[in-house]
């Protein structure tokens, strides 16, 4: 038996432009194109799979075919476990996608080695009717389970989601949290040889993330192979040794998690502390708002990656508004390097909250305090919301990052002690100590 | 027990008619879960729950019976009306059933085509499957009538597996074109209730075939619910035996069917996961 899990050779997928949409392929479009078709030569190269090098080739204007993967090649051996990141449109679900079987390659092919078990959503096909303990034996068998199996792994599946009371009761009752927990603990308890994951640990609350990324480490422990796609870096970081990033449907870089992550995070854009979109079409963004810059800034307005632990930083946004009418609420998010979110701001500049903005420019900054967050990497997210009612105009994950670091000259919360020090945050307190030698 | 290793191999596939047999047994499961998910969801929340499916054939009859027996004096072979509406109207309900959610069947589903691989054939089957347990159980309503009327049962009852077996053949061959058709035009999903309308007065439900002429039955007998109801009337009647030609006919026009029911279907699953 050969070493290798998962042999991706030269994989490609095109898709019609619309054709993902639910607007386009009405009966009458096709039956009009088809008999044009009949009738003489029409624009529409009809067979996209054998059109080859063809597609290329198509005067401008009529080519209505992009590539959500060009041309990718990678193997896997057995018991790794390969991260996969990438900004958003890259090609990382596509991918997924067809090593899961749910979508065909238009070229190129893969060859797997071993049972594959994919999980690009957590609770498919859970319904909220049923209990329970019938949504585990539905989503088990979905997802590939024996019904044997599902028995044998039932009483821990249900600590797991820590459920017990709730067993016997349908899932539309549940809160959120019990639900996701639920469906996670079914997916956990799968025994693939090779899983592939997507994205999941971006639900639920800190603790039970803390718990998923456990459990992800325990399969991992097995020597299993593992497909992981997130936007959550410290988490890649964590479970892979390996890591490959993906570019336009182009495989961009390929090594070692730490290397590839701290090369995505500088790239495209020069430092991982400023992004800017030059070219509006291409930034996030609605209908009503649209991001055009992230920076962090130090104390003295300077973009800087490297943050003292004594002074304050800005987190600074920059966006236009493009319709009048509208109430926004920026916000900004932060992370460490554990993934756990340490806090929520939302925009409250009086001049501002809770009145309309004219279409124009806008710069939001976010000042953190010094002597505030503790030493690390900090990941933010940024984004705008409309309100009444409330809309998303973006939401830009990990759109920035900046690194906290201590000199220890003294004078920050850890004085002279240079260990360890752990905390999510690291104020520096007023501390107040009487002495008095008869008791007080 | 782990199933056997084997290498898999996924690429842009193209050959006409190929069914992977090995992967549809490795989910059987899946069709028995999908089935029962179905059913025990249905009836969920239903205040008289599983009394609907004698409740819908019963008052269907008591119409038919009163509209078409009674008013229309329409014949029916010499058998009772009612016994003779409701014969057909069961196999009937069921085909409708099967065809109504069948055809929806992968539209439905779409956030499990989306997220999951399974052979899609499964969906449309399973929705073959479930109406049957409805079909049951209201047959034991036209039993209870047949037994009333003293029409006695004979050797033939035994041929009606037969029968269901053509329906459910029927429905699933259709079906394989309107579900996956209905993945790309939603038309589809507009169109079948109201062919299944159209195609109620094509069957010989309120009426008996008889009263087809004779150089037209030929014609009628490309109706393959024809022939399922010709051979429950027979099969529980015992009256006329079925037209061979309308019955012959049926059986090719179900083959041709399913046959191109199927190569269609598994030429667009290849995209279901991409449009929906």
């Amino acid at each position: 038996m050969s070493d290798i899990a998962v042999r991706v050779e030269a994989l490609s997928k095109q898709y019609r432009i619309g054709a993902r949409g639910k607007s386009s392929g009405t009966l009458r479009d096709d039956i009009v194109s088809n008999l044009k078709s009949l009738f003489g030569r029409n624009s529409h190269g009809a067979g996209s799979s054998n059109a080859g090098s063809a597609v290329s080739v198509e005067p401008a204007g009529a080519t209505n075919t992009f590539w959500a993967l060009k041309d990718v090649s990678f193997e896997v051996k057995q018991g790794e476990v390969l991260g996969i990141i990438g900004r958003n449109g890259a090609g990382k679900s596509t991918l997924l996608k067809m090593l899961s079987r749910i979508t065909q390659p238009t070229r190129g092919r893969i060859e797997i080695d071993g049972r594959v078990a994919a999980l690009l959503e957590v609770g498919t096909g859970f319904h909220g009717e049923l209990t329970g303990r019938e949504n585990i034996y539905l989503n088990g068998t979905i997802l590939g389970m024996r019904g044997t199996e599902v028995t044998r792994k039932f009483d821990e599946i249900v600590a797991f989601a820590e459920v017990e009371q709730f067993i016997d009761t349908p899932v539309k009752h549940y809160s959120s949290g019990m639900y996701l927990r639920l469906a996670f603990a079914v997916a956990a308890h799968l025994e693939p040889e090779i899983l592939i994951v997507d994205e999941v640990l971006a639900v639920g609350d800190a603790a039970f993330q803390k718990k998923c990324l456990g459990k992800m480490e325990g399969v991992a422990k097995e020597g299993r192979t593992i497909f992981f796609v997130s936007h959550n870096m410290p988490a890649v970081t964590r479970l892979c040794e390996r890591v490959i990033c993906l570019d336009e449907g182009k495989l961009s870089r390929d090594g070692t998690a730490h290397d590839v992550v701290k090369a995505y995070l500088h790239s495209e854009l020069g430092t991982m502390s400023m992004r800017e979109w030059s070219d509006p079409d291409k930034a996030p963004g609605g209908e009503v708002a649209r991001l055009r810059a992230v920076r962090v800034r130090a104390e003295d307005g300077e973009s800087t990656e490297k943050i003292d632990i004594r002074r304050k930083v800005g987190l600074e946004m920059e966006y236009e508004v493009l319709k009048s009418g509208y109430k926004l609420r920026p916000a900004v998010c932060l992370y460490n390097e554990e993934g756990v979110r340490l806090f929520d701001s939302l925009e409250h500049d009086p001049a501002w909250r809770g009145r309309l903005r004219p279409p124009g420019r806008y710069r939001s900054t976010a000042w953190i305090p010094g002597n505030y967050l503790a030493e690390g990497t900090m990941f933010v997210n940024v984004g705008v919301d409309t309100l009444d009612p409330e809309v998303e105009q973006f939401y830009e994950r990990q759109a920035v990052a900046f690194y906290v670091i201590d000199s220890c000259e003294g004078d920050s919360a850890r004085g002279d002690y240079a260990g360890p020090f752990a905390g999510v945050v690291r104020p520096l307190l007023n501390w107040n100590t009487v002495f008095n030698p008869d008791g007080i | 027990m782990k199933p056997p290793r084997r290498k898999l191999i996924i690429e842009n596939r193209s050959r006409l008619f190929d069914i992977d047999w090995s992967a549809l047994w490795e989910y059987r499961e899946l069709l028995y879960v999908l089935v029962w998910r179905d059913i025990k969801v249905r009836y969920k929340q239903t205040a008289i729950g599983v009394a609907w499916v004698v409740l819908q054939p019963l008052i269907a009859m008591l119409l038919f019976t009163a509209i078409f027996g009674y008013l229309a004096k329409m014949p029916s072979d010499g058998v009772w009306y009612p016994v003779f509406v409701l014969s057909a109207l069961l196999p009937w309900t069921y085909f409708a059933q099967a065809i109504t959610r069948a055809g929806e069947s992968v539209v439905v589903n779409g956030r499990l085509v989306g997220k999951i691989y399974f052979p899609r054939l499964l969906l449309p089957l399973a929705m073959i499957v479930t109406p049957l347990v409805d079909f049951v159980l209201s047959m034991v309503l036209l039993f209870g009538l047949l037994i009333y009327a003293g029409i006695p049962l004979t050797w033939k009852v035994s041929t009606l597996p037969a029968f269901i077996l053509l329906a459910m053949l029927t429905a699933l061959g259709l079906s394989l074109f309107t579900s996956a058709m209905n993945v790309k035009y939603r038309d589809v999903g507009h169109a079948i209730p109201f062919v299944i309308q159209i195609w109620m007065f094509a069957s010989p439900i309120v009426y008996p075939v008889s009263l087809v002429p004779e150089q037209w039955r030929w014609l009628y007998g490309l109706n393959p619910m024809a022939g399922v109801i010709e051979g429950f009337r027979w099969a529980l009647l015992g009256r006329t035996a079925p037209d061979p030609v309308v019955m012959a006919e049926s059986i090719v026009v179900l083959f041709v069917v399913l046959i191109a029911g199927t190569v269609y279907f598994r030429k667009m699953e290849r995209q279901f996961a991409d449009i929906l």
